[in-house]
């Protein structure tokens, strides 16, 4: 595959289904053809897309039925309006009475749809809602996160309700854009323009080495796959006290041990990393030797 | 938004029953819906376009369109976020083509 | 209105809820039941601290009090806005706390959530809109941003959405639309006491928002899309 075609971060959302699912297998609840579009963008005079940024439906992967739901990043960057979150609902209860395996979420979105409000706010958390229903119900849910629009808003907190993350270095995953964060704050709280810190604070190594995201690949169609299908094996799916036990330890340790910290070089220097600046050097292989043996959360 | 709408009669390639779609709702650019559809041999094409005022450009480049590929019972939709003539051609060229099964 | 003085209201039998930080907590005699609550207070901006003192409460709860119902007070000014938070990760303490509800929810808790003054979208999704059923009293504010930073972001003018706002369900900020568009269960007046009750007693299987906001008339289109998708038809339900 050259590697173009193999770029999960240049992929579209339709490309991105095409390329890391068995080939041929997809089959699209909801096409663009029955134009089931966004019923709120018309009052503020702005554009449509057929599926309302969101593909969802039935595939193979290596050989196993998934569903699967890829966000197009660059229709109102990847963000969750009415008709969208509803299809990923429709998806997630599907799965459920369908009793799928496992639901891949090929996630790319900046949160609400601001365009859309208050419909797109309950749309997110209906979201969530049916996220770890399926979970309830048996059916793995996993998230893959490598666009250029990163996973933000209520959609990054939806992706940490599923079963695992898998994130590509140019991946992000976060709540608040660093643009919000400066205009509320101000440029010294966090300096939106410089693209190094940003990315050491909300991308894949750093989500990797704090225990967010389980995997961590190379921009590569390929490598996303396979950690899907690896993935695709969490079991048990279901919430229970012992796993929340533990991450509300892991979570209140990260405050203690890092909440006074500045940077996250500090933290990776805290983690045992001997040459933390070196960190975004690696490529996805050398920088997995060197994190997974001093990442928070184990696994 | 501005919407313009053409018909062409007299095409002569009929497109095989499988509804497709190309391009992104992204600045510069669109998205193109494809589909046969039984409407008396005519190709109709309905745009929807954030970027007003265009009519000439957009009447040019479907002209040219039609001449080249000819469609009969066409149906073709179009989101535009102010994709240019030259992407825009592009990605109707694509559309037909991943219907024709020339592209994968 | 302070929390102390609604808290007094709606619980005539006696609490014992303290606040540190704006973060309350303890429990409340509701009718012959004793209820667990937890809750922000002075539209706290919530941050990973707050998110994972509200989770162990309900964490607790779970573990010492079983099948104890939950009341999720909220007031808040959104998820706070820092480097730090971001650094630590508040997407995770957001998606613990309401991954801790549905766990109390799966373990026979009741969970029910009221709006007693500003909810803010990422300070209330993890909570309030995590209940079995959410509430808000009648001068409550819910929204999802302010217009100014919406403006900016939406590149719709603040004129524009003011327009909207004052009469469009979608961008109106009142607890009516969120009500008419499923997000409230309902809307408490009266005897705030008795409304907490009626609450407690009520039947919830599943979360039924979209249906709601349909019958409603406020939300239109996702209970159908979901609905087409479960049914595996490419054509929404008229």
């Amino acid at each position: 595959m050259n590697n173009y075609v193999n770029s999960y971060l240049e992929s579209t959302a339709r490309e991105r289904i095409e390329r890391l699912f068995d080939p041929g297998s997809f089959v699209e609840f909801l096409p663009p053809a029955s134009r089931v579009i966004s019923p709120h963008l018309g009052q503020l005079d702005a554009a449509v897309a057929f599926d309302d940024g969101v593909v969802v439906g039935r595939a193979f992967l290596d050989g196993e039925t998934v569903f699967a739901a890829a966000q197009e990043g660059g229709f109102m960057g990847g963000a969750v309006g009415e008709v969208h979150g509803a299809k990923l609902v429709g998806l997630l209860r599907r799965a459920v009475t369908e009793k799928i395996g496992a639901v891949l979420l090929l996630l790319e979105s900046g949160g609400v749809r601001l365009h859309e409000a208050n419909a797109g706010l309950i749309a997110v958390s209906e979201v969530m809602r049916a996220v770890l229903d399926a979970r309830a119900a048996g059916v793995a849910v996993v998230t893959l996160a490598g666009g250029s629009n990163g996973v933000f808003g209520g959609m990054g907190i939806v992706a940490r309700c599923t079963n695992a993350i898998v994130m590509s270095e140019e991946g992000r995953l976060a709540m608040s854009g660093p643009e919000v964060i400066e205009t509320a704050s101000g440029v010294e709280e966090f300096d939106s323009r410089d693209r190094a810190l940003v990315w050491r604070t909300t991308g894949g190594k750093h989500r990797y080495l704090l225990g967010d995201c389980q995997a961590i690949v190379s921009d590569s169609v390929a490598e996303f796959r396979q950690a899907a299908i690896a993935a695709c094996r969490a079991q048990p799916t279901f919430l229970c006290l012992a796993e929340l036990d533990q991450e509300q330890a892991m979570l209140g340790e990260r405050i203690e041990r890092f909440g006074a910290m500045s940077d996250p070089l500090e933290i990776w220097a805290a983690l045992g990393v001997e040459q933390p600046a070196a960190i975004p050097m690696l490529d996805a292989a050398q920088f997995v030797a060197v994190a997974r043996p001093r990442r928070l959360g184990g696994r | 938004m501005e919407t313009l709408t053409y018909r062409f009669e007299n095409g002569t390639r009929a497109l095989p029953p499988q509804p497709r779609v190309v391009g992104v709702v992204g600045s510069g650019n669109l998205e193109v819906l494809i589909e046969s559809m039984p409407q008396g041999g005519a190709c109709t094409v309905e745009i929807k376009t954030a970027a007003a005022g265009f009519g000439a450009t957009w009447q040019a480049v479907m002209l040219d369109f039609h001449e080249r590929w000819q469609l009969m019972d066409a149906s073709i939709a179009i989101n535009d976020m102010g994709a240019t003539p030259a992407v825009v051609s592009l990605r109707l060229d694509q559309a037909v083509e991943t219907m024709l099964g020339a592209l994968s | 209105m302070d929390w102390q003085t609604r808290a007094n209201a709606m619980f005539p039998l006696g609490h014992s809820l303290t606040e540190l930080d704006n973060f309350l907590s303890g429990s409340a005699q509701s009718g012959a039941q004793t209820i667990a609550v937890v809750g922000t207070t002075g539209h706290a901006p919530i941050g990973v601290e707050i998110a994972l003192a509200q989770a162990r409460f309900v964490l607790q709860t779970v573990r010492e009090h079983p099948r104890r119902p939950i009341l999720m007070l909220v007031d808040t000014a959104g998820q706070r806005l820092r480097h730090r938070d971001e650094m630590l990760g508040i997407n995770s303490y957001m998606a613990h706390l309401g991954k801790c509800v549905e766990l109390a929810r799966r373990q026979g808790h009741k969970v029910i959530a009221l709006v007693y003054d500003q909810a803010l979208s990422g300070g209330f999704i993890t909570s309030g809109l995590m209940a079995d059923a959410c509430y808000a009293l009648p001068d409550a504010t819910i929204r999802v941003m302010g217009l100014p930073a919406m403006a900016r972001i939406t590149k719709v003018s603040e004129q524009r959405l003011t327009e909207l706002a004052a009469s469009n369900p979608v961008f109106a900020p009142g607890p009516e639309n969120y009500l008419r568009m499923g997000g409230l269960q309902d809307i408490w007046s009266g005897d705030l006491a008795a409304r907490l009750q009626e609450a407690l007693a009520a039947e919830t299987t599943g979360d039924l928002r979209s249906r709601l906001g349909q019958e409603r008339g406020g939300r239109m289109f996702a209970q159908r899309v979901i609905e087409a998708i479960m049914a595996d038809r490419d054509v929404l339900a008229p």
